[in-house]
C-alpha cells in the first residue's frame, strides 16, 4: 500500500548490517558465483532527462520496476509539511486515462505486488512483475508521471487516510514520538527536523492545491530515474523506455536552498512523555556523510564503528551493555553514510529494570569513550569485514533488493557505477581511522540527547471487561 | 468475445505457460527419523537452512506459558566449550547468518551461509551444536528472563498487542492456542523447564529439515544426517487437540491510544483442509488483495476510516484463525467496525462476483512467480510443506487448484469455516 518508508522505521531495524549498499567486489568474484549469474548493469538517457539503470538476473521470471523522484520531505516547506508523501498517495488515485483504483487494479491483474515510499531525500514507487508485464507497467507510470488528475473529492477522502497513518506509525508509538521530537531538536534549520509524514496540524490544513503544487514543481522526467532489475534484456527494456518515458517532455525544476544546519555549540537534552512501561534513550551525533566517493574517508570509518558496535550478536553494545554488565534490555547504533542531507550518529536503547536513562546513557558513552581511547581491536575490524563481504552476496538473492540498493544510491547523486569502489574504500578502513572519527565527532558540543519518560496507562488493561455475547 | 471470456482465457494461458512452474523438491527422512526437503540450485554461492520443530507456544503446558518462546530465544548462547559471544563470533567471522522464532506450532532455526567448504563447515557444526547440544547456561538464562518479562511488560501497554492477546485468548477459549505468556508465568520458570521442553521437544522425530541452495544431494544427505544425529529421541508427533468454537461476541478494553484497533475473527483453517483454496480465492476479493480487495475499498477507499484493513487465514495445524483487523481514530470506531460486519456479512451471503473471481485468480496465477523467485522464498515454502506434511506437488498444482474454484465453492467453504455466529470481536481504545 502506499506507504511511508521513514526514516524512523529503517531506525529501528534490529539487526543493522554494516552496509545497505554495495556491489561485488573483485575479491570476491574470484571465490564466489558462477559467471552466468554475476548481473551486468546497463545504463541509458533518454532526451528529456530521465536516465534508466538496468540490471540484469535472469535466475527467476521475475522483474522489479521503480521510479524514483528526487523529491522527498527535505524539499517541503513550512505549512505543508507532509506533502510529498500525501501526493505519494495520490499517485493512485487515477489519470484520464486511468481512473481511480486502475492503476492496482491492472497491476493485480498483471500478477504483480506494487507500493510506494517515501523519504527524506526521495519518493519512490514500483512494481514486482512477471517479466512479461514489464513494459505495461511503464506505460502505466509513464502516464501517472505527467497526467495526474488530482480531484478534490478524491484527495479530501485520502487525506483522512494520511492522518489515520500518521496516528498508526507515530501518534501511538513511543519511540516514532522520541525520533520525531530528537530530530526536530537536533536539526533547526535543515528540514531533516520535520518527520516525513508531516506535522499533523499541515495535514489539517492541507488542499489539493498544495498537492497540485508539489507534483507541477517536482515530476518530471529530468527529475526522475527508473531502476528495473530482473529477467530482461537491456536492449529491449531501453527501447520500451523510450516508447512509454520518451514523449514526456522535459520541464524546468525549482532551485534548491542548501538549507545547511547552524554549527551546534553545546549539549542538546529533550524529553518525551507517553504510556509505555520501559524508558528510552536516544543519542544522536552530528557527524560527516559520503559526498565524494573517492577521497572521502571519514564516512567509510563511521560505518565500520557502527559494525563494531552494533552490527552483530557479539557486536560491543550486546556483549557488554546487555550481556556482561545487564545493562539495558536493549542497545544498538545506527548510521547511514548516503544521504542528501547532514549526517547523524544514532546510539540509542533501553535500560534494564532497576537501571535508570542516566546509567545506560553513561554506559553508551563509555563504549564510546573506549574506542576513543584504545580503538577497535584487528578481529572486531576483520569480523565487520567478513559480514559486509557476506552481505553483498546474500544481496543477490533479492531482486528487489538490488533494485532499492541501486535507487537509494542514485537518490543521493552517487551513481550506482561507483558502488564497487565504495565496498573497496570500506574494506580498506583501519582501525586508527575508526579511532579518529570517534575522537574528532562524538563530542557533547555535537550530541542531542532524548529521554522517553514512560507514564503508566490510566487504566489496567488487563483487567478486561467480561465477554459479552452479541446480539 | 466478451470480457468475461477474455480474462479466463487469459488465466488459462497463464496455467497452461506455469505447469510445472514449482522447484524440484526432494524429500527423505534421516536415520534419526526427522523429514528432510532439498531443493538443488547452484546459481549463487550460498546455502539456506531452516530446521523447524513441533515446539511452538501451543506445546508451553499448563502452567508453563512462555516456555517455548523462552527455550528458543536461548538455544543459540550457549554450546559446549563455547559462550554465547563465542558462537556469535564464530558465526560473524564467517559471514553466516543465525535467525528463527516461535509461532504457535513451530520453533524455527535458520541458517544461511556462504557454500564454500571453509565458510560452509564451520556453520552446519555450529548449528548442529545449537539444536543437539545447547547448555541452556545459568547466568543466560536469568539475563534473558528478565529481558523477556521487560518485553511483555512494554508489550502489555501497546494497543496492538492488548487487541492480539485479548483477540486469541477469545477465540481460543481453554485452548492451547489462547494461552499467552505473561509477566508472571515466565517468572515462575525455572532453567530445568527450558532443559526439559528441549529434551521433550526439540527430538528427531518432531523435527524437519529444509534445505535449499548449493549443495548436491549427497551433500545435502551429509548435512541432514549431520544436524539431526544427536537430536533428542521421543516419541512420534502429537497434534494440537481440536479448539472448540467460541459462542461469539465481543469485548471492548479502554486505552489511552489516539486510534482504535478492531480485531474480528474465529478458529477456521487446518494446514491440508483441501477448503484451503476456495477460502484463498474468496479473501482475495474481500480483503486480501491489497487495493483491490473490498475491505480496502469499503473502509479505506469510500470512506477514509482506516490507513489499513486486511483480512485473511492462517491455517494452523489445528483450526487457525480467520481474522479481520484495522485502526481507525476513536471516535470512528463503531462506523468502522459497522462497515466492516456489512461488507463481511454481504460477502458470507453472496460470495465474489464472476469479475471478482476472475481478477482474484488472474493475480493469484499470475503472481505465483514471484512467490518462488529467490533461495529465501523457495526456503519458506519447502520448509511449510515439509512441517505440515504437504503434497510434494504443493507449489506445481496451486496455480491449477486456484483455477479450479468457483462462487459455489467459495460460498461452500465460507458457510463451513466463517460462521457468524462464532464470531468474536475486540475493540482496544474503541471508547
Amino acid at each position: 500500500m502506499p506507504a511511508q518508508l521513514p526514516d524512523n522505521l529503517k531506525f529501528y531495524q534490529k539487526r543493522l548490517m554494516p552496509m545497505r549498499h554495495a556491489r561485488l567486489i573483485p575479491l570476491l568474484l574470484a571465490l564466489a558465483a558462477p559467471a552466468p549469474v554475476l548481473a551486468e548493469t546497463y545504463e541509458h538517457q533518454l532526451a528529456n532527462g530521465l536516465r534508466i539503470i538496468v540490471k540484469e538476473d535472469r535466475r527467476a521470471p521475475t522483474a522489479a520496476h521503480m521510479v524514483w523522484y528526487r523529491a522527498g520531505s527535505m524539499d517541503e516547506t513550512n505549512g505543508t509539511t507532509g506533502v510529498a508523501h500525501v501526493l505519494e498517495h495520490m499517485m493512485f488515485k487515477g489519470t484520464p486515462s486511468a481512473g481511480p483504483g486502475e492503476f492496482n487494479r491492472r497491476v493485480a491483474a498483471a500478477g504483480g505486488r506494487d507500493n510506494a515510499f517515501t523519504g527524506h531525500d526521495y519518493t519512490a514507487y514500483f512494481q514486482q512483475v512477471p517479466k512479461q508485464k514489464l513494459s505495461e507497467m511503464m506505460q502505466l507510470e509513464a502516464d501517472r508521471m505527467r497526467h495526474l488528475t488530482l480531484d478534490a473529492q478524491e484527495f479530501a477522502q485520502e487525506i483522512r487516510v494520511v492522518m489515520e497513518e500518521r496516528r498508526l506509525r507515530t501518534e501511538d508509538q513511543p519511540q516514532a514520538l522520541l525520533f520525531e521530537q530528537l530530530s526536530a531538536v537536533a536539526f533547526q534549520a535543515h528540514p531533516y527536523r520535520v518527520p516525513v509524514i508531516g506535522w499533523m496540524n499541515d495535514l489539517e490544513n492541507m488542499t489539493v492545491n498544495d498537492a497540485r503544487a508539489w507534483y507541477e514543481h517536482w515530476y518530471a522526467p529530468n527529475n526522475a530515474y527508473v531502476v528495473v532489475v530482473g529477467d530482461v534484456d537491456h536492449q529491449t527494456v531501453f527501447a520500451a523506455a523510450e516508447q512509454y518515458y520518451g514523449p514526456l517532455p522535459a520541464r524546468p525544476l525549482p532551485g534548491r536552498k542548501p538549507q545547511d544546519e547552524p554549527v551546534q555549540t553545546g549539549i542538546r537534552r529533550l524529553t518525551v512523555k507517553a504510556p509505555a512501561e520501559l524508558p528510552v534513550v536516544m543519542m544522536a551525533y552530528k557527524v560527516p556523510v559520503l559526498r565524494d566517493v573517492d577521497h572521502d574517508v571519514e564516512p567509510y570509518a563511521l560505518e565500520m564503528l557502527s559494525a563494531v558496535l552494533a552490527g552483530h550478536e557479539a557486536a560491543r553494545f550486546t556483549n557488554h551493555l546487555i550481556r556482561q554488565q545487564r545493562l539495558a534490555v536493549d542497545a544498538t547504533a545506527s548510521y547511514d553514510s548516503t544521504r542528501r542531507g547532514p549526517g547523524v550518529f544514532h546510539l540509542y536503547g533501553s535500560p534494564s529494570e532497576g537501571k535508570t536513562r542516566a546509567d545506560l546513557e553513561s554506559g553508551l558513552r563509555a563504549e564510546i569513550a573506549l574506542v576513543q581511547a584504545q580503538g577497535v581491536t584487528p578481529d572486531e575490524l576483520a569480523r565487520a569485514k567478513a559480514q559486509l563481504i557476506a552481505g553483498q552476496i546474500y544481496k543477490l538473492d533479492s531482486i528487489f533488493a538490488q533494485a532499492m540498493e541501486i535507487g537509494q544510491l542514485e537518490s543521493v547523486g552517487i551513481p550506482n557505477a561507483q558502488n564497487r569502489r565504495m565496498i573497496e574504500k570500506l574494506q580498506a578502513v583501519t582501525a586508527e581511522q575508526i579511532q579518529a572519527v570517534a575522537r574528532k565527532y562524538f563530542r557533547d558540543e555535537q550530541l542531542t540527547v532524548a529521554e522517553l519518560d514512560p507514564q503508566p496507562l490510566p487504566t489496567t488493561p488487563r483487567a478486561r471487561s467480561p465477554f459479552a455475547p452479541r446480539h | 468475445m466478451n470480457p468475461c471470456m477474455l480474462l479466463i482465457g487469459l488465466c488459462l494461458a497463464l496455467v497452461a505457460q506455469l505447469s510445472h512452474a514449482g522447484p524440484k523438491i526432494e524429500r527423505w527422512q534421516t536415520t534419526s527419523g526427522a523429514r528432510v526437503l532439498f531443493v538443488e540450485n547452484h546459481s549463487l554461492p550460498i546455502v539456506d537452512v531452516q530446521v523447524d520443530f513441533a515446539a511452538g507456544t501451543a506445546h508451553d503446558g499448563e502452567g508453563k506459558a512462555g516456555v517455548a518462546s523462552l527455550t528458543r530465544g536461548i538455544l543459540d548462547l550457549g554450546v559446549p566449550g563455547m559462550d554465547e559471544t563465542q558462537i556469535a563470533s564464530r558465526m560473524a567471522d564467517i559471514g553466516a547468518l543465525l535467525s528463527g522464532g516461535v509461532d504457535m506450532d513451530r520453533a524455527s532455526v535458520t541458517l544461511r551461509t556462504l557454500s564454500m567448504a571453509d565458510k560452509r563447515g564451520p556453520a552446519l557444526e555450529m548449528l548442529r551444536a545449537i539444536l543437539s547440544q545447547p547448555q541452556f547456561p545459568a547466568a543466560v538464562f536469568d539475563r534473558e528472563q528478565a529481558r523477556s518479562i521487560s518485553a511483555l511488560k512494554e508489550a502489555l501497554t501497546r494497543p496492538d498487542a492488548i487487541a492480539s492477546k485479548a483477540f486469541w485468548a477469545a477465540m481460543y477459549v481453554a485452548h492451547p492456542y489462547g494461552r499467552y505468556a505473561t509477566p508472571e508465568s515466565v517468572s515462575s520458570l525455572a532453567r530445568a523447564d527450558v532443559v526439559a521442553f528441549h529434551a521433550a521437544h526439540y527430538t528427531a522425530q518432531r523435527a524437519t529439515v529444509a534445505i535449499v541452495g548449493d549443495l548436491s544431494r549427497a551433500q545435502a544427505e551429509s548435512v541432514a544426517e549431520q544436524l539431526t544425529v544427536g537430536l533428542p529421541s521421543g516419541p512420534a508427533m502429537a497434534g494440537v487437540v481440536l479448539p472448540k468454537l467460541p459462542s461469539g461476541g465481543e469485548q471492548r478494553i479502554a486505552h489511552p491510544a489516539v486510534q482504535a484497533h478492531l480485531l474480528l475473527g474465529m478458529p477456521a483453517l487446518r494446514r491440508g483442509d483441501p477448503d484451503f483454496f476456495p477460502l484463498l480465492v474468496g479473501n482475495y476479493s474481500l480483503g486480501g488483495g491489497g487495493f483491490v480487495s473490498r475491505l480496502m475499498k469499503e473502509v479505506r477507499d469510500k470512506r477514509g476510516l482506516a490507513y489499513s484493513v486486511h483480512s485473511y487465514f492462517m491455517p494452523l495445524q489445528q483450526l487457525g484463525p480467520f481474522q479481520i483487523g484495522l485502526q481507525t481514530k476513536k471516535a470512528q470506531a463503531n462506523d468502522a467496525l459497522k462497515v466492516t460486519r456489512e461488507v463481511l456479512a454481504t460477502f458470507l451471503a453472496e460470495g465474489p462476483s464472476e469479475t471478482e473471481l476472475q481478477a482474484a485468480k488472474q493475480n493469484l496465477i499470475g503472481s505465483f512467480p514471484l512467490r518462488l523467485d529467490s533461495n529465501r522464498k523457495i526456503l519458506e515454502n519447502v520448509a511449510l510443506i515439509g512441517f505440515y506434511d504437504l503434497p510434494l506437488d504443493y507449489l506445481d498444482r496451486y496455480p491449477e487448484n486456484i483455477e479450479k474454484v468457483t462462487v459455489a465453492d467459495i460460498k461452500a467453504a465460507y458457510s463451513r469455516h466463517v460462521r457468524p455466529e462464532h464470531l468474536v470481536t475486540v475493540v482496544v481504545a474503541g471508547e
